[in-house]
């Protein structure tokens, strides 16, 4: 044994790009710890809180990670396999504001649903940190690994709901499909082995460079392969059908943290692969994801105009949403790369807001998710009304919100990378979708409340969470300049040193 | 007040009320409207002060003010007004207090003033923006407080309508959006700079480098868009449902104003940024327009229901402008920006009109109406002055308008002045007829004790009756401010294109033979270009 250890390399560790990774993973082992030694004498409220500080640090851990990968350009660390770059950091800071919205919804949800516990907030950082490690892996084991984290922790959170069998329906449906996904995946990453002899990215980028592979079966097949397994994650049509249902079936504060973080470490595994190691071939891929965006912007905003459930349609508007951010990955520049990580950014303030407000209205049980049960929301409760109409307005990209630039920076990426056709369909996919959310603001608006509602009771978690994103949104819609800027610095790049 | 600073006032100064509104207390509700008032009032005296301080000699866009917004997308906050959008500003500021004073809502007054407020900010800055993105954030913004005025104030089908209306109009600008875009990103290889931007002057420049197909693209994409908004046949089924069924001050706001951001972009952002493109589509958009004449009138003449009827007589005057505006000509696009006052006046008067004899009776069908010349003298008078203007006739202001398009279209294409003529017949006959029906006769039971019109509703028809007479009588301060903007535009067509645009004033007095001379010479000119 001993002498096996002798002879594994054992790569020099910079922990400072680490910090983030190890902060969030460390706060969920502590939080069970701490609760299972000292648990009733701590506050109901306590994990909630642990968990919105474990967010905050991370987010204050990704600074100076920021200043060096601003200061040395993009790197790599331990053996080539972290990459140190402004667009991990990005992922990183959105998973971990995703986190702290989350846990702010969730705290008077599991406390109205009798499911108080420190288990929730653990899975969520558990598969957040899954998600660092995807947003930052420059080796596809790495990847694997983070989405292995990320994925079985949300298999357990979408069923988390004890006592409502579609909550637990969900679960199984989202795990069995997520299962074969990973294969998929897993099978993808041996063939790109296969052809490119590495399984860092660095090396297969290298590879590529220098040998032409365009035309290698291996090769092509391993992508398709990776494809699948970043569609199933990133909800892109074919790949969506768990999406309605394992949304309609999961407690709503999951659904936030899928929708917006779950999603956007999806994308960011997805661009970290495609864009920046697969950038030699992007003739070859260009081509799926433009498919794959058209496909998803279609059906996404299509259907859901027949659906009548909250939950469901915007389960189907996030698909509509996953495919505009893909016409941004198809443009393969570096303007598309900034455009799709703000577009993430916007979506998640958006999707989480708007499940918040749908984790309000549905009641007891999370049961009321039908459109019904919003009727008349303007006049039982105007202020949860107009800021999810912000957010709404938002999702359909209206001016003065940041869903507006979101799709702004989008198109532009497309419209630059020559996609004219593609850009021309994903607008009028929006107004289609825009449809749908008219809907919503119709119920809640020009409806008549049903006189027997019972009275909504707007925890403070909740409250302010939806206050935070529904800011966010406006202030970066009247003034988007920063968060523009900050997605235009935040290089994705393979080609400076490797540590 | 510094020069410079009065647009941003006049574009905030309703979103400050608005923001004023919605911090009183619903206690004291009673304020609700005197503030309302009192801000569209004050911006509405900044607007003619602006007109006042005008210059009128001057072609080019006046009070800019140009500040960097989104650097690093080329995006900056950049207003001014010219001759072609002042009066349009004016209209926006006279007619949004006399909407706001001449109709209460029925219910959630303060909802209702925000938003009117709301959408005044919006349509100013339509006006007034000389930024490509700055100007699409207004114009899609405007839609938002439509939906909610129309959808939760309007009539028994508002739901319908406010949708449709919302959707219609946003497919539109969708396009636009992808070819606003995709003529800044070409046009940055033309610029002298190398960098993006949106700054409608410089890409007005740049803009005739592009290859001449890409330009006609993009001048389509922009066109549907204004197209949807005009609306122009056959993209206008949006307007009758959302007109009908939007409260009164929406209709008169919807008609007096928000039509009118469809034909300013096509003057603004059509000919200015693509004049051989403009050209090229000029006989598709001016026949569109002719059928809209027609079809409009036609239609409009089959309505039972007054405020449809005055919808759809909408459509047929937007015709006209479109007509004038592709004339391409002084005469043409003087006499399409006259009539867009003109029609702003004029059906929002008469939807106030309408507005008014709905409160008294409760219903809207013609049938249902007989008599009310006996019941409401005023409001008869003041009906048969704003019918007559909206017909055409000599002394008021509609005349003046179609006249001047119809000269200008004459020269530049005879037939379709020609057919476009006998629309104002088929006006006379529409209004005429629907006059006849409902205030004629004797009233029945349920018209004889209809009340006229109170003074309130009085003091709101005063200024709109005395700028429709005065408008008619004396335009030339109107058409004198206008004049050195249109000049400078046709010029810059001229310039880009390298075409010269027919005038009036090239004819000898009275020739007939040399003006089909020269309409035949700018025929086989056009039949050389393609």
């Amino acid at each position: 044994m001993l002498s096996i250890f002798a002879q594994v390399d054992i790569p020099h560790i910079e922990w400072l790009p680490l910090i983030p990774h190890v902060v969030m993973a460390g706060a969920a082992v502590v939080l069970l710890t701490i609760v299972s030694v000292a648990g009733r004498w701590l506050p109901r409220w306590f994990p909630a809180a642990w968990t919105v500080a474990a967010g905050l640090a991370v987010l204050a851990t990704a600074i100076p990670v920021w200043i060096r990968a601003w200061q040395e350009g993009p790197h790599s660390v331990v053996a080539g396999s972290i990459g140190v770059d402004g667009f991990s950091v990005f992922i990183i800071v959105l998973l971990a504001c995703t986190v702290v919205l989350t846990a702010l919804v969730s705290d008077g949800f599991l406390q109205r649903e009798s499911l108080d516990g420190p288990a929730f907030y653990v899975l969520l950082m558990l598969s957040a940190t899954g998600g660092i490690a995807m947003a930052s892996a420059n080796n596809l084991i790495v990847l694997f690994l983070g989405l292995e984290i990320l994925s079985l922790a949300v298999y357990v959170l979408v069923a988390m709901h004890l006592r409502r069998a579609e909550s637990q329906e969900a679960g199984i449906k989202y795990f069995v499909l997520g299962a074969f996904a990973s294969a998929f995946l897993l099978y993808g990453i041996a063939l790109v082995y296969g052809a490119t002899g590495s399984l860092n990215l660095i090396g297969i980028e290298g590879a590529l460079r220098t040998n032409d592979l365009s035309d290698n079966g291996l090769l092509l097949a391993g992508m398709a392969m990776l494809l699948v397994g970043f569609g199933f994650k990133v909800a892109a049509v074919p790949f969506h059908a768990w999406t309605p249902d394992v949304y309609q079936g999961a407690p709503s504060p999951v659904v936030s943290y899928m929708a917006a973080g779950v999603k956007a470490a999806g994308f960011a595994a997805l661009l970290r692969v495609f864009f920046a190691g697969f950038g030699e071939v992007a003739d070859e891929w260009q081509p799926v994801i433009f498919g794959l965006a058209i496909a998803s912007l279609a059906v996404g905003s299509l259907m859901a105009i027949v659906q009548t459930d909250v939950k469901r349609i915007l389960a189907y508007s996030s698909i509509s949403h996953a495919g505009f951010i893909l016409v941004g990955v198809q443009a393969a520049t570096h303007d598309g790369v900034a455009s799709v990580l703000f577009y993430l950014a916007a979506y998640a303030a958006m999707a989480i807001g708007s499940f918040a407000v749908v984790t309000v209205v549905s009641g007891p049980g999370d049961e009321g998710t039908a459109l019904d049960n919003l009727r008349g929301l303007a006049s039982r409760r105007p202020l949860l009304a107009a800021g999810f109409t912000v957010l709404l307005l938002s999702q359909a990209g209206i001016p003065f919100t940041a869903g507006f630039w979101a799709k702004f920076e989008v198109i532009t990426a497309a419209v630059d990378a020559r996609s004219f056709w593609l850009a021309v369909i994903a607008m009028l996919a929006a107004v289609v979708a825009a449809f749908l959310y008219l809907r919503i603001v119709v119920a809640m608006f020009l409806d008549a409340p049903d006189p027997d509602a019972p009275r909504l009771h707007i925890p403070r978690g909740p409250a302010l969470a939806i206050t935070i994103v529904v800011l966010f949104t406006l202030a970066f819609g009247i003034y988007p300049e920063p968060l523009l800027s900050l997605a235009d610095d935040a290089w994705l790049n393979l080609r400076l040193r490797a540590h | 007040m510094d020069g410079s600073m009065v647009l941003p006032v006049i574009i905030f100064l309703p979103l400050v009320g608005a923001a004023a509104i919605a911090l009183i207390a619903p206690s004291r509700s009673t304020v609700l409207k005197p503030v309302a008032v009192a801000t569209s009032a004050a911006t509405g005296a900044l607007t003619l002060w602006l007109m006042a301080a005008f210059d009128k000699n001057d072609g080019d866009f006046q009070f800019t003010q140009l500040t960097e917004w989104i650097g690093s997308a080329g995006i900056s906050w950049h207003v001014g007004v010219d001759g072609i959008s002042l009066f349009l500003v004016v209209l926006t500021g006279v007619l949004f207090p006399l909407a706001i004073v001449a109709c209460d809502p029925p219910h959630d007054a303060k909802a209702y003033y925000i938003w009117l407020l709301v959408l005044e900010t919006g349509c100013l800055g339509v006006f007034l923006s000389l930024d490509l993105v700055l100007f699409f954030l207004f114009f899609e913004v405007v839609l938002i407080p439509m939906y909610f005025l129309i959808g939760s104030w309007g009539h028994e089908n508002r739901k319908y309508a406010a949708t449709k209306f919302f959707l219609f109009t946003m497919l539109g600008s969708a396009l636009m959006l992808v070819g606003m875009l995709t003529l800044a990103l070409l046009a940055k290889d033309y610029s002298d700079t190398g960098e993006i931007t949106f700054n409608l002057i410089e890409l007005a420049n740049s803009a005739g480098e592009l290859p001449t197909i890409t330009a006609r693209w993009i001048f389509l994409s922009f066109a549907l868009a204004f197209a949807v908004k005009v609306p122009i046949f056959p993209v206008h089924t949006w307007l009758p449902d959302a007109h009908t069924e939007a409260p009164t001050a929406g209709s008169v706001i919807l008609a007096g104003v928000m039509l009118k951001l469809g034909t300013y972009g096509l003057v603004r952002f059509g000919l200015y940024l693509f004049p051989e493109a403009s050209r090229y589509f000029a006989p598709l958009l001016f026949t569109l327009g002719v059928i809209g004449i027609l079809y409009g009138a036609v239609v409009a003449t089959m309505q039972r229901d007054l405020k449809r009827l005055v919808a759809y007589s909408s459509v047929a005057h937007l015709g006209f402008i479109v007509l004038g505006i592709f004339s391409i000509n002084t005469e043409g696009i003087e006499g399409g920006l006259l009539q867009m006052v003109n029609h702003g006046l004029s059906t929002g008067a008469l939807f106030l009109l309408v507005g008014f004899i709905y409160e008294r009776r409760h219903t809207r069908q013609i049938s249902e109406m007989i008599g009310l010349q006996k019941a409401a003298p005023v409001l008869a008078a003041v009906f048969t002055v704003v019918m007559l203007s909206s017909v055409g006739l000599p002394g008021l202001n509609g005349f003046v308008g179609e006249f001047l398009i119809l000269a200008g279209a004459f020269v530049a294409h005879r037939w379709w002045a020609v057919v476009a003529a006998a629309g104002v017949i088929l006006a006379a006959l529409y209004l005429l007829w629907a006059y006849q029906r409902v205030f004629h006769g004797t009233p029945d039971d349920a018209n004889r004790s209809m009340p006229d019109l109170n003074w309130q509703e009085k003091l709101v028809m005063l200024p709109l009756v005395g700028l429709i007479v005065f408008l008619g009588v004396y335009p030339k301060p109107v058409i004198e401010r206008m004049e050195p903007a249109v000049n400078a535009l046709i010029e810059h067509m001229e310039d880009i294109e390298g075409f010269e645009s027919p005038t009036v004033d090239d004819r000898p007095e009275g020739s007939f033979e040399d003006l089909r001379t020269l309409t035949d010479d700018y025929g086989s000119d056009e039949g050389e270009g393609h």
